[in-house]
């Protein structure tokens, strides 16, 4: 019944799409406005099913309606109820429809917002909105359906993957994916630019906009992720240039490129075709993203199961990409566009090596994980490409463009003069100096280390002055502090959202850097009463016990950390699910603005007498999440809209 | 999987007493750091993407070991790493050899960050020919963008 | 000229999707193991039994190296009485099967060679040293050893009659040790 229902909400849906796309393509091509009108209304159709069909599989969960297939392999009669929520799009289909609902959401979004404001190129964004929907849809009937009979139904499902029950999972992916979809909606506009060839300052405004709002989530999605793979995953750290992770990180180097080039384009009417470039291959990346998601070819730690459907997301992939460069292409004369600089040191040069360094690391981050595919075929030699490999290259990459985020909002637009260099770095280049300086007569070795500390306290500097100049420039026009603070964010949000942007990305650069090189680990085997030092830290094995949970049963090791007096009583797991064949660790740790004890709990003896432990003191990772929360602050500030007079 | 089952797998854990084996303790001291390293460089065989020095997995946890026994054996770090490597391959090493086809993994990069900079000094050479041809410049700025410099000239800093 | 040049631009993708393409026809987890042709690592264990265990004793015998762990369900499951039965036939025929067991708990190991009837050795790899000199990656993994003590075949995932029989007969057909 439930199978019958979805099912076919998911086929109307399907052809609702598919209609609401063609006739938003007719009616724009035949300038018929009833036909988009027409396509409004399917798109609404469109969503209001895929809520249906989200909401019906949702209570299939809550049920246990082992007659679904999905979820009887998800979840089963022991599965939390929290879990059976989240479980909806914990595995392939569900996963499907949730990337369906937000475009739809966003579809919607796009209608309510740009129906009357952007009158010739709405209709053929909606199309092209309406047509990726439609091929998720399409998706969902023939390749991974989440309506699909349980022949004979199960007595009991057979479960959730255990990594997945943490609170994590409801955040991290409607972020991941919010930010995924939310770039199609600037590949749509840029679709309708080129299509109808106005490939002028609408386009790029309205797609402004809605990149950053895309990069927002997909910043946070990314995050979220670490913070899950640092709390749940059991090894110490929050990124493993993962191909997953990878196909994440792509588009995010892309679209962040596109936010710094859009700025030229702004003022100098240059980069067209390169902001447009760089439009569709964000969203290339987000389709190849899902591509290595689901289709199994390169092997990762998240991989979903496999099947069929990466050879149709591999078609769309090919579709999409021919088609938006074939257009580019075919409007080249449209999109070329007379450059001109007054000065070869200007806030333009600084952009442009912004953007060479950006997509040279993305470029990087693609080629080293579709490498172990280039050796195979050419050498038939399986490699692996990881941390090692993409930490070395992208290394001074980063640190380049580090750098460059001092320099470039400083330098002015146009021509630099010695002067306002002079009068802009002074300042932080000293303090840049010294913060080296220290470093190493504090006993900092690592050269890495020391010119990461000294580069992020320049950039700081290079922020904090402007910011205080700013300030004070209206103090003396008689302000006082903070509705000069206030007005100054306000009426220049973008500007100063940027910079707390890039306050928070030198937060996360400090934890990248403290955790890297100066995180020390061990591990030890101690019998109960025992204990086990690392860092100045002292941890005693107190006791091992078993507790059994609704799904699963678990040993907990209890141990005391001290370091002269007791701090905590930290309890690291091990988890034991029927259906699966290895336990799965539960870390347990005590979180610190300078360091975090980190513990695993590894191989026990039955008896409870003896257990080893994996200790690590990891350094600085606090200033991760710190930072992450500045950068979405920042993001957010320069999200508002922009208010010219005060 | 039921409650009773649970229940089973419960007992059983409790009724054998026996001790199960633990990982054995290094013969020589031998550097941590040593051992952290040569394990950061091997890829954990049952987990996909995590290095040996990562991974909380049982198998990566004899691969330590083992690595940790044959550093206090007199091993040098490039012994180990080419004792798994003739077991599993180059796929275990997480960052390719640089050799042979290999290499383009490096390198491909690495031309890709020259191109990318040749070409930005190009169109900035190009887009900046005009100054050396000292012909007037800016002699049709639009009003609205003249208008915005001005505001920002009057704001920024 | 100048108006041909920028399809290059779409036309770019293609490679890539080429590869990509590739990716289906390759498995990124079946890995070709290095010791093919080469002597196998020799071994020293305690089987369940408590007798000592080693490859040096069986030379000159086809052997049949066999990891496998009593969690790893089904594979392990499936293909214990393939190895019972086989063992059984071949066993006066200069053939041996050695089960090793990996990353177990010995309570759980014992019963399942005692819930199988296991009648040929097995032994527990503690430290996990046998396994990593083997390559293994899991289990269940089978390595096919000649009489000259070379691996000669690794096979991944569970064996059945046909497998087993395929591999030792075409060894046993082979002349015998030097």
């Amino acid at each position: 019944m439930t199978v019958d229902f979805g099912y076919g909400m998911t086929l109307v849906a399907l052809v609702l799409a598919i209609y609401g796309a063609a006739a938003a393509a007719v009616g724009a091509r035949a300038g018929r406005p009833a036909l988009v009108e027409s396509a409004q209304h399917a798109a609404l159709g469109v969503f209001v099913l895929i809520t249906a069909c989200f909401a019906l599989l949702t209570y299939a969960f809550l049920t246990f309606d082992f007659s679904v297939r999905y979820v009887a392999t998800n979840t089963n009669l022991g599965t939390p109820f929290y879990y059976r929520i989240t479980g909806v799009w914990g595995a392939l289909e569900g996963s499907i429809i949730l990337w369906s609902w937000m475009l739809g959401l966003y579809t919607l979004i796009l209608i309510l917002r740009h129906r009357d404001s952007a009158r010739e190129l709405y209709p053929w964004a909606l199309a092209t909105m309406l047509g990726i929907l439609a091929f998720f849809l399409l998706v969902m009937t023939i390749a991974a359906p989440p309506f699909q009979r349980q022949v004979p139904v199960a007595a009991d499902g057979r479960g959730l993957n255990p990594l997945l029950e943490d609170t994590g999972m409801i955040t991290h992916p409607v972020a991941l994916y919010l930010g995924f979809t939310g770039f199609t909606v600037p590949f749509a506009f840029a679709m309708a630019a080129l299509i109808t060839g106005r490939v002028g300052d609408t386009w790029l405004v309205l797609t402004r906009r809605w990149t950053i709002v895309a990069w927002y989530f997909l910043s946070l999605g990314l995050l979220i992720g670490g913070w899950w793979s640092y709390h749940v995953l059991g090894w110490g750290g929050y990124w493993a240039w993962d191909p997953v992770e990878n196909a994440a990180f792509m588009p995010w180097l892309t679209a962040t490129a596109f936010l710094h080039s859009v700025m030229i384009q702004e003022r100098r009417r240059m980069l067209k075709l390169w902001n447009i470039v760089l439009v569709i291959l964000t969203f290339g990346l987000t389709l190849f993203g899902t591509f290595l998601t689901r289709s199994g070819v390169i092997a990762s730690v998240h991989a979903f199961t496999q099947g069929s459907i990466g050879a149709l997301f591999l078609g769309f992939l090919a579709l999409v990409m021919l088609t938006a460069l074939g257009l580019v292409a075919w409007r080249w004369e449209a999109l070329r566009s007379q450059g001109e600089l007054d000065s070869v040191v200007s806030r333009e040069s600084a952009f442009l090596l912004n953007n060479v360094l950006l997509i040279a690391a993305a470029f990087t981050v693609f080629f080293g994980t579709v490498f172990p595919l280039l050796s195979e075929a050419v050498r038939g030699v399986k490699v692996s490409v990881g941390a090692p490999f993409f930490n070395q290259v992208n290394v001074p990459l980063f640190l380049s463009l580090i750098f460059l985020m001092g320099v470039g909002p400083l330098i002015a637009w146009r021509r630099a003069s010695l002067e306002n260099l002079k009068r802009n770095f002074l300042w932080p280049v000293v303090l840049g100096v010294a913060a080296a300086a220290a470093a190493f007569v504090l006993g900092v070795r690592s050269a890495l280390a020391v010119l990461t500390l000294a580069t992020t306290v320049f950039v700081g500097t290079t922020i904090g002055v402007d910011f205080v100049r700013a300030t004070r420039a209206r103090l003396r026009v008689g302000e006082a502090l903070i509705p000069a603070v206030g007005g100054l964010l306000r009426r220049h949000n973008r500007r100063y959202g940027g910079f707390v942007v890039h306050l928070g990305i030198l937060l996360i650069a400090l934890g990248v850097t403290g955790s890297h090189a100066w995180s020390v680990q061990t591990e030890a085997t101690l019998r109960r009463g025992e204990t086990a030092e690392l860092a100045g830290y002292r941890f005693r094995f107190d006791d091992l016990t078993a507790v059994e949970e609704s799904n699963h049963f678990k040993v907990v090791g209890a141990f005391t950390v001290s370091n002269g007096r007791v701090l905590d009583v930290l309890r690291p797991a091990k988890k034991f699910y029927p259906q699966e064949q290895s336990p799965i660790a539960y870390v347990d740790y005590r979180l610190g603005l300078k360091e975090d004890v980190y513990l695993v709990l590894g191989d026990f003896a039955r008896d409870g007498t003896q257990a080893t432990i994996k200790l690590q003191v990891n350094r600085l990772v606090s200033w991760i999440w710190i930072g992450g929360v500045v950068l979405t602050l920042g993001a957010l500030l320069a999200i508002l809209p922009e208010r010219r007079t005060a | 999987m039921s409650r009773l089952g649970l229940r089973l797998l419960t007992s059983l854990f409790f009724l054998s007493a026996a001790v199960s084996p633990v990982t054995a303790q290094p013969a020589a001291p031998v550097s941590e750091e040593t051992v952290h390293e040569v394990a950061a460089q091997l890829r954990c065989v049952v987990c996909q993407n995590l290095s040996v020095d990562d991974s909380p997995s049982e198998m990566a946890s004899q691969m330590r070991a083992i690595i940790r026994d044959r550093l206090a054996a007199g091993e040098r770090p490039a012994e180990v790493r080419q004792y798994f490597v003739d077991r599993y391959g180059e796929w275990i090493l997480l960052s390719p050899p640089r050799r042979g086809f290999n290499l383009l993994v490096w390198l491909v990069p690495l031309a890709a960050v020259g191109v990318g900079l040749v070409t930005v000094a190009v169109l900035v050479r190009r887009w900046t020919r005009h100054l050396r041809d000292h012909r007037p410049t800016r002699v049709d700025v639009d009003p609205a963008m003249s208008e915005r410099i001005r505001r920002e000239v009057d704001s920024g800093p | 000229m100048r108006r041909l040049w920028r399809w290059l631009i779409p036309l770019a993708v293609l490679p890539v999707l080429a590869l990509l393409a590739y990716g289906f026809r390759v498995d990124p987890r079946d890995i070709p193991s290095p010791l093919i042709g080469r002597p196998a690592p020799a071994f020293g264990l305690t089987t369940f039994e408590g007798t000592p265990l080693s490859l040096a004793a069986h030379r000159g015998k086809v052997v049949v190296l066999n990891f496998w762990a009593s969690w790893c369900q089904p594979a392990c499951y499936e293909e214990a009485p393939v190895l019972e039965r086989n063992w059984r036939e071949y066993r006066d025929r200069g053939v041996v099967v050695v089960g090793v067991d990996i990353q177990d708990r010995r309570e759980a190991a014992e019963k399942f060679v005692r819930e199988f009837g296991l009648t040929f050795p097995n032994a527990q790899d503690l430290t996990g040293a046998v396994s990593v000199d083997y390559g293994v990656y899991g289990v269940p993994e089978t390595f096919f050893l000649d009489r000259q003590g070379r691996i000669r075949v690794k096979h991944v995932g569970a064996v059945t009659d046909a497998v087993f029989r395929a591999n030792v007969d075409r060894l046993l057909a082979e002349p015998g040790s030097p």
